[in-house]
C-alpha cells in the first residue's frame, strides 16, 4: 500500500492536485500546534503547548503518565476540544486534511470480543472513502488484504479478532490506518505490550513509511528505544518541555525536567545514549 | 391453523414484526452496551402515551405512538444532558430517567383511569402489553415502522458497525458520530413504540437484548449475528403469539419473552465454541487424555527403574504412584488395553510395543521441558517437575522438535535420566 517515493514538484504538471500535495508535504510542517490548552473539567491536561513538527520524520512523543500525550493526539484529530489554541495539519485545519491523516488508537480503546474478522477491521479504514449507502467492494477487500500482508498478517485475514494476540491486534490496527494511505500517521503507543516479532514488523513498516516521505507521530512508552527508533522527539509533561531532533533534544537535562528528576534509570539511559555520540556528551 | 381468528392473525403479524426489528436493532444495542438504555427509553415512553391520550382524547394508535416517541426522545436527551453537564455517570443517569419518567407515567395513568371516561381508556395495556387489542391500524403502523428501522439499518450498516466497534476511529475518519448515535437512539425508540402494545414497556427490553445475546453465541460475524437475531426474534414473536392464541389465559407479551429466554438459555448451554456444554465436554476430553498419558508414563518410569521398560508392573504399585484408587486406575487402564497400548496379566500391567513408543513420547516431552526450564530459564532442578507434569500434555510434536533442536538434542534431563529418542524406541517396539 506504500506508493512510490514522493516525486519532485515539477514532475506532475499534468495533475495539479498531485503536485499541490507534493509541494505541501515537502514545505509545510506536518503539524503545527499553537497555544493549545486542553482541560478535563477543571484540571488542565495540556497547557500552552506550541509545537511545530517537520514532515517526513519519525517523531516520538514521550512523557510520564498523565502528561497529556494521548490528549495531544486527540486534540490534533479533533476528538477533544481545546480551551484555547489551534492545530493545523499541513497548513490547514484537520477537517480539511482529514483524508491525509491515519489514526492508530491504543489497543485498549476497543473491545476485541466484537464479532468481526481481521480483514473486516482493516476494511473499516476505507469507510471514509466509500460514502454513504455504499458497501465494501471486492476492490476494497483487495486493498485491505494487501495492507494485512504489509504487516505480516495476511494469513489471519478471516480470523476472529478476539483470537489474535496483542501484537497481532496492534498490527491489524496499523493495517487499518495503512489502508487510508495517509500522509501523516498518528499512533498511540504502537509498541506497548507487543512481542518481538511485532516490534520488528512495526519498525520495518515505520522505516518504509519514512522512505516513502510519510510522517509518523507516535506516543512512545519506552525511553530506552526512543533514540534507536525515532529521528525527532517531543518531551511533554502537560507543558511542552522540549521538541526537536533526538540528538539535540533527548538530553539528561530535558529528561529530568520532563520526568521531575525522580528517575535515576533515565539518567543512565540518557547518559549511555549521549556517551555513544561521536564527541561524547 | 386456518382457524386463526382475525385478531390472532394480527397478533402473529405484529409479534413477528416486533421480533425482527427488535432482534436486528438489539445487536447494535448489545454490542454498544446500551441494553439498559433501551429499557430506560421504554419506561420513559409511558408518560408520552398518557399525554397523547389526554391531549387528543382518542386511543387511536398514531397520537399514542407519537407521544411515546416524543417522551422516548425526551428521555434520551435528559440522559445526555445529565451526563454532559453534571457529575452524574451514565448508568445513574439512565436509572434516574427511567424511574422519574416511569413514575410520572404511572401518576398520569392513574389520573386518566380515575377521570370520567378514562376507565375505558385501557391505557394500562401499555404496561405489560395486550396483544389481543391489536387492530389492523396498529399492525399497519408496526409494519411501516419496522420497515423503516430495517431499511435504516441496511443503509447505515457499515457506519453502525464502525460506531459500535471503534467510535473514536470513526470520528477520526470524519464520520459524524454524534448524528449517527442520535439516529441509532431514534431507531431504539421506534422499536419501543412498535412493541408497546404487544409486549408493554416493562418487558420490551427483552425483545432487544435476548435474541441478540442468543445470536452472539452462535457466530463470530456481525452480519450473521444480525440475521440469526432477527430469526430468533421472529420465532419468539410468532410462537408467543400462537401459544397464547391457543391458550387464552396466557398473555402474549410474557410468553414471547419466555420463548426468547428459553432460546437464550439453550444457546448459552449448547452453542459450539462458546457454549457451556461444549466447554465442559472439551474439558472432559482433555482430562481423559491426561489421565491416559499419565498412566503410560507411570508404566514407563516404573519399568525404567527396574531396568526393563516393558516390565509388568503390579497395579497396587501404580496406584501408589499417584494415589489413585483401584477403580480409577482400572478406568484409565481399560482404554489403553483396548487400543493395544498396554496389556494386563492378573493384577499387573505392562506396555506393549506401541504403548512403549507412545509412553516414551510423553516422557520425552517431560524431560525436554525440564532441560529447557533449568538451562534457559535457569530454574533449580527441584522446581521443574511440577511444571513439566503439566507441559508434557500441552506440547505438540512441532514444538517438541523445535525444543529439541533449540537445546541441542540433550541426552539427559536435569536429574540424570535419559531422554528417550522416539526413533530408537520405534525399532525396539517393532522387535517385540
Amino acid at each position: 500500500m506504500i506508493s512510490d517515493p514522493v516525486p519532485p514538484p515539477s514532475a506532475n504538471e499534468a495533475d495539479p492536485e498531485a503536485s499541490t500535495v507534493t509541494a505541501a508535504e515537502k514545505v509545510l510542517p506536518a503539524i503545527e500546534v499553537h497555544d493549545l490548552t486542553v482541560a478535563y473539567r477543571t484540571s488542565p491536561v495540556l497547557w500552552d503547548v506550541d509545537l511545530v513538527l517537520p514532515p517526513g520524520k519519525l517523531i516520538a512523543i514521550v512523557g510520564p503518565n498523565g502528561a497529556g500525550k494521548s490528549t495531544l493526539l486527540k486534540a490534533i484529530l479533533g476528538l477533544v476540544k481545546p480551551i484555547t489554541g489551534w492545530v493545523q495539519v499541513f497548513g490547514e485545519s484537520y477537517e480539511k486534511r482529514r483524508s491525509w491523516v491515519g489514526y492508530v488508537p491504543q489497543r485498549e480503546s476497543v473491545d476485541w470480543d466484537f464479532p468481526t474478522s481481521a480483514l473486516d477491521v482493516v476494511t473499516m479504514g476505507l469507510y471514509g472513502r466509500m460514502g454513504w449507502l455504499r458497501r465494501p467492494s471486492s476492490r476494497h477487500r483487495e486493498v485491505a488484504e494487501e495492507c494485512l500482508d504489509k504487516v505480516g498478517m495476511g494469513e489471519f485475514a478471516n480470523r476472529q479478532i478476539s483470537q489474535l494476540s496483542g501484537g497481532q491486534q496492534q498490527r491489524v490496527f496499523l493495517a487499518r490506518a495503512l489502508a487510508q494511505d495517509a500522509r501523516l500517521y498518528l499512533m498511540d503507543e504502537p509498541f506497548a505490550g507487543v512481542d518481538a516479532t511485532t516490534e520488528r514488523a512495526i519498525l520495518t513498516l515505520l522505516q518504509e513509511l519514512k522512505d516513502a516521505g510519510r510522517t509518523v507521530v507516535a506516543v512512545h512508552h519506552d525511553l530506552q528505544t526512543v533514540a534507536e527508533y525515532f529521528d525527532h522527539v517531543v518531551l511533554l509533561n502537560m507543558r511542552l518541555v522540549a521538541a526537536g531532533p533526538v540528538a539535540d533534544t533527548f538530553t539528561t537535562d530535558n529528561l529530568q525536567r520532563t520526568y521531575g528528576g525522580k528517575l535515576t534509570l533515565l539518567t543512565q539511559t540518557a547518559e549511555s545514549f549521549l556517551a555513544k555520540r561521536p564527541g561524547g556528551a | 391453523m386456518d382457524a386463526l381468528s382475525f385478531t390472532a392473525r394480527n397478533v402473529l403479524l405484529g409479534a413477528t414484526l416486533l421480533g425482527v426489528s427488535g432482534g436486528v436493532l438489539g445487536c447494535f444495542a448489545l454490542l454498544r452496551r446500551q441494553s439498559l438504555l433501551g429499557d430506560a427509553l421504554a419506561h420513559a415512553a409511558l408518560p408520552g402515551v398518557c399525554l397523547g391520550f389526554l391531549l387528543t382524547g382518542s386511543k387511536s394508535p398514531l397520537p399514542l405512538f407519537l407521544g411515546a416517541l416524543v417522551a422516548g426522545v425526551a428521555g434520551s436527551l435528559f440522559i445526555l444532558a445529565a451526563v454532559r453537564w453534571s457529575r452524574v455517570k451514565e448508568d445513574s443517569a439512565i436509572g434516574i430517567v427511567l424511574s422519574v419518567f416511569f413514575g410520572v407515567g404511572i401518576v398520569l395513568l392513574t389520573w386518566v383511569q380515575r377521570s370520567p371516561g378514562g376507565n375505558q381508556s385501557g391505557l394500562d395495556q401499555f404496561l405489560f402489553g395486550q396483544a389481543a387489542a391489536l387492530v389492523t391500524e396498529d399492525v399497519i403502523l408496526m409494519a411501516v415502522l419496522s420497515a423503516l428501522v430495517l431499511a435504516t439499518v441496511a443503509a447505515f450498516y457499515k457506519e453502525f458497525k464502525l460506531l459500535a466497534f471503534d467510535p473514536e476511529y470513526a470520528a477520526s475518519l470524519g464520520l459524524p458520530i454524534r448524528r449517527i448515535e442520535i439516529l441509532l437512539t431514534l431507531l431504539l425508540v421506534t422499536v419501543v413504540v412498535v412493541g408497546l402494545q404487544t409486549v408493554g414497556v416493562v418487558l420490551i427490553v427483552a425483545t432487544l437484548v435476548t435474541p441478540a445475546a442468543a445470536a452472539r453465541q452462535w457466530t463470530e460475524r456481525l452480519g450473521a449475528m444480525v440475521l440469526i437475531s432477527a430469526t430468533i426474534g421472529a420465532f419468539a414473536g410468532a410462537s408467543g403469539a400462537l401459544v397464547s392464541a391457543s391458550a387464552p389465559r396466557l398473555p402474549t407479551g410474557p410468553v414471547i419473552v419466555l420463548v426468547a429466554s428459553a432460546v437464550l438459555v439453550a444457546s448459552l448451554l449448547f452453542a459450539p465454541e462458546r457454549g457451556l456444554l461444549w466447554a465442559a465436554l472439551a474439558e472432559r476430553r482433555v482430562a481423559r487424555r491426561i489421565r491416559h498419558e499419565n498412566l503410560l508414563k507411570d508404566l514407563y518410569r516404573a519399568g525404567e527403574s527396574r531396568g526393563e521398560p516393558g516390565a509388568f508392573i503390579p497395579v497396587p504399585e501404580l496406584m501408589g504412584m499417584r494415589g489413585q484408587s483401584a477403580p480409577r486406575l482400572a478406568a484409565s487402564a481399560r482404554p489403553l488395553v483396548d487400543k493395544g497400548l498396554a496389556e494386563r496379566r492378573g493384577d499387573a500391567l505392562r506396555l506393549t510395543g506401541d504403548g512403549l513408543v507412545t509412553a516414551a513420547g510423553v516422557v520425552r516431552k517431560h524431560r525436554l521441558w525440564e532441560v529447557y526450564l533449568t538451562r534457559r530459564l535457569e530454574l533449580p532442578s527441584d522446581h521443574v517437575h511440577r511444571d513439566a507434569e503439566a507441559m508434557e500434555h500441552a506440547l505438540d510434536d512441532v514444538a517438541v522438535a523445535e525444543l529439541d533442536r533449540l537445546l541441542g538434542h540433550p541426552a539427559v534431563d536435569p536429574h540424570g535420566q535419559p531422554i528417550p529418542r522416539p526413533e530408537a524406541l520405534a525399532v525396539e517396539g517393532a522387535r517385540r
